[in-house]
């Protein structure tokens, strides 16, 4: 392919995708353009196809034939971003965001809205875009998406993500083009430097200068590689990239190949992420079709062709090395620095290796500018994050926002504040290598450096916002289970060191811990954080260290009074029953699985029938009976 | 007889995994990819099969074994016909999918990691399939189930056991 034909491509259907992108009055004039009066976006993001949008999918093409509609277009996309809410539907030029869609809405929606002259069904909208006197406002107004960026994630939810063309359309593999028609590596390696992007994996390396080191790196083979075995649970920003824009990522490993003199990528990428592996063998496909990767690309005499390397579950090869280990089909186990991976990586050869949504971001800057991009969020941290907003927060999704942004924002403004009138207690960042923002730094500012200084850490992007019926010594152990089973056990730091800190959380927990217990796990966290061999053990004590340093007292209630606040852990638990309140239906006794509930004599005033009470003896602390009992009689203490 | 094919493998079986070793084996890093593909003949890597791939790859059975052993994905031993993956990633977790759980092995009678004696279920747990929107969830197979509740897994279980007859 030439230049002219692919900017034939981009001509050719410019105003299908940027109908998607603009306001209504100048969308309904661009669909004119397009030939289609309406489109309708369906999101195929694992989330919605989770909750079943491919058969809404299924009865819209139905419904469409049905009523004899043709000049409508259904488009499968990316992920929208609010995945709770999901399946999600939008139509456009209007913009109208349909939310939680099932087949029968769907049929509603064709026959009142997609007919012509159709109107918008408010009832099935997404309730954040209708005001109160029935006004209804573009998504983009709402709250969740207002606060948000979006850079690497600009095109998900707007295009197909299996069409190669829409991709380019929407302006994939023009910063190719850029950069093979009017730039020098070493043109591209500035860009990078001065933009100040810093690596989305979690450490935040400076990428320019991880390119800069791979290309003064001597060597006529060199890789590159492209890091998407996310494996932080509760963290999902690189799967929606490549679920949603593939093409991105292959473009920017292009680019990053043609500044370091490579010729061969790899993306490694999790075996657990079905839709996205195979989206991206779709657009592997396509791009060789297209002449947008083998050899001479656009007829620039540069060669560079990717490869798909499938993970299998292991999360130790989210680490570079280990990754790279995993690539050579060996044990994923990670492997002394130095050398680098920059000067001996993926079999011998200079490696970079950078995560999907770091690549992501690699076509803006070279399009708009190291300047623009730089202008963008804090001193130390430019340009935006992607996070996996999760736990206990009513907008469940991915959201997109400057760094500085407050975490305060986040939680409260985008993210919808904490259901069921719980209070916020903590966000966890950076899963099992992270640490937790405590309540009392919600006005912290969120990018890489001030998440340090207060014990945590930027991560991959997954959030996890925890309320107050979470226990913080709980959940640090739910993390050490997490590493303890991932240590790769090369290193005895590690594999030693998180199955003994394991132990004494589990000590604490069942209520036999000691006071001696927190100086024990605070000695060998520090022991463990200099001396594992990667980050997976360094990191590995900081979900303890960080809850013990903002609720120590947690701990130590725990401890000496044998008292866990939130109710979580169960050797510390009691179930009684409030003998005023209980009105004596027996349904808690009916459903004890252990029988432990038996009627007393006792009958409260105003209540026909005798109260009932627990067995402390017999009780298995369940909790059935407290799920059961309506009248909110059962007390957990 | 279906017991002995489903331990050593039929020849047709056999066949295939040699066809993937041949095709592959010039690739450097091929062995993954070939666990893969035979967990994806034979449903789980017995020794022999793994026997069969160190030979055509002319590496060590340890090696292959060590391989095996390291990463979660691959299984020593037979899986049920019904394989039930529980999320106890940290969104789904801090929703009750330990809870989940422990309903389910109740229900089956099983621990995680088990397969029942009629072969229909084994139960997994596994880290985050992305769907934490709809958290706490599971997988049956390539089937996503969201927003469960301890009181919602045995209908669940029940349209499985119903396909059986």
């Amino acid at each position: 392919m030439t230049t002219k034909e692919l900017d034939a491509i981009r001509q050719k259907k410019k105003a299908l995708i940027d109908v998607r992108r603009v306001v209504k009055e100048q969308g309904e004039k661009l669909a004119k353009e397009t030939g289609y009066r309406k489109q309708v976006l369906v999101c195929g993001g694992t989330g919605c196809t989770s909750s079943h949008s491919m058969k809404v999918i299924d009865q819209l093409e139905k419904s469409l034939k049905e009523l004899g509609i043709k000049d409508v277009l259904v488009v499968k996309t990316g992920c929208f971003g609010l995945c709770a809410l999901g399946p999600i539907m939008i139509v456009y030029p209007e913009g109208a965001f349909y939310a939680q869609m099932t087949p029968e809405h769907v049929k509603t929606v064709a026959e009142k809205h997609l007919v012509k002259d159709g109107e918008i069904v408010k009832e099935l909208l997404y309730q954040g875009t209708v005001t109160k006197d029935g006004t209804v406002i573009p998504f983009a107004e709402t709250p969740f998406y207002k606060k948000q960026m979006r850079i690497a994630l600009r095109n998900c939810g707007v295009i197909a993500p299996e069409d190669i063309e829409e991709a380019i359309a929407a302006g994939d593999y023009a910063a190719l083009e850029k950069v093979l028609s009017s730039m020098t590596p070493d043109d591209v390696i500035n860009e990078m430097l001065a933009s100040g992007l810093r690596g989305r994996g979690g450490a935040g390396f400076p990428t320019g200068r991880k390119w800069s080191f791979a290309k003064a790196s001597q060597g006529d083979v060199k890789y590159v590689c492209c890091n998407a075995d996310e494996g932080d649970p509760g963290a999902f920003m690189d799967r929606s990239v490549l679920e949603g824009d593939p093409h991105c990522v292959l473009e920017a490993m292009t680019i990053a190949g043609y500044a370091i003199g490579a010729h061969q990528g790899y993306i490694y990428v999790r075996a657990e992420y079905p839709v996205a592996v195979n989206r991206l063998k779709i657009a592997l496909d396509q791009a060789r079709k297209y002449g947008l990767l083998g050899k001479n690309i656009l007829g620039f005499g540069f060669d560079f062709d990717i490869d798909i390397r499938l993970g299998a579950g292991a999360f130790v090869c989210g680490e570079e090395t280990a990754l790279m280990t995993s690539i050579e089909g060996h044990r994923g186990e990670p492997r002394p620095r130095p050398p680098f991976p920059a000067v001996k990586g993926l079999f011998g050869k200079p490696t970079i290796l950078n995560n999907v949504e770091t690549w992501a971001n690699i076509n803006p800057i070279i399009l708009k500018g190291a300047a623009w991009f730089s202008s963008i969020g804090t001193e130390s941290s430019s340009g935006t994050k992607v996070f996996a907003l999760g736990g206990k927060i009513t907008n469940v999704g991915l959201v997109e926002v400057p760094m500085g942004t407050t975490l305060r924002e986040i939680v409260e403004e985008i993210g919808g504040g904490i259901p069921d009138g719980k209070k916020f207690k903590a966000a966890q960042t950076g899963g099992p290598s992270g640490g937790c923002i405590p309540a009392e730094c919600i006005d912290t500012p969120i990018d890489y450096d001030s998440l340090l200084a207060i014990g945590s850490m930027m991560g991959s992007g997954g959030m996890i916002i925890l309320d107050e019926d979470t226990c913080m010594v709980d959940i640090s152990k739910f993390y050490l289970e997490f590493t303890a089973d991932e240590s790769c056990g090369k290193c005895t730091p590690c594999r030693i060191g998180t199955k003994r800190l394991l132990q004494l959380l589990t000590k604490i927990t069942e209520g036999k811990g000691e006071p001696e217990d927190i100086v024990k796990i605070e000695e060998l966290a520090s022991h463990m954080k200099q001396s594992s061999l990667c980050a997976l053990g360094q990191s590995a004590p900081n979900p303890i260290l960080s809850t013990l340093r903002y609720f120590r007292k947690e701990y130590e209630d725990h401890i000496n009074e044998k008292k866990c606040e939130a109710g979580v852990c169960k050797a510390m638990l009691n179930y009684s029953i409030d003998k005023e309140k209980c009105i004596g239906c027996g349904l808690c006794a009916k459903n004890c699985p252990v029988n432990a509930i038996t009627k007393t004599d006792y009958t409260a005033p105003g209540h026909k029938l005798p109260s009932m009470a627990i067995d402390s003896s017999k009780c298995i602390k369940c909790g059935v009976c407290m799920g059961n009992c309506r009248f909110g009689a059962v007390v957990r203490k | 007889m279906a017991q002995c094919e489903a331990k050593c493998g039929t020849a047709e079986q056999e066949k295939k995994l040699r066809a993937v070793i041949e095709a592959s084996r010039s690739t450097p890093g091929c062995l993954m990819h070939i666990l893969q593909e035979a967990q994806g003949i034979y449903g789980y890597l017995p020794m022999q099969v793994q026997k069969i791939i160190a030979e055509g790859l002319g590496i060590s059975l340890s090696e292959v074994y060590g391989v095996v052993t390291f990463y979660s994905q691959f299984s020593l031993k037979p899986k049920g016909k019904n394989r039930i993956s529980i999320c106890l990633g940290t969104a789904c977790y801090v929703k009750g999918s330990d809870k989940i759980l422990e309903e389910i092995e109740k229900e089956l009678g099983i621990k995680c990691g088990e397969c029942t004696e009629d072969g229909l279920f084994s139960i997994d747990s596994c880290r985050c399939v992305g769907a934490c929107g709809l958290a706490p969830v599971m997988m049956i197979n390539d089937e996503v189930y969201g927003k469960l509740t301890p009181n919602s897994v045995k209908g669940i279980l029940d349209e499985y056991r119903g396909a059986k007859k």
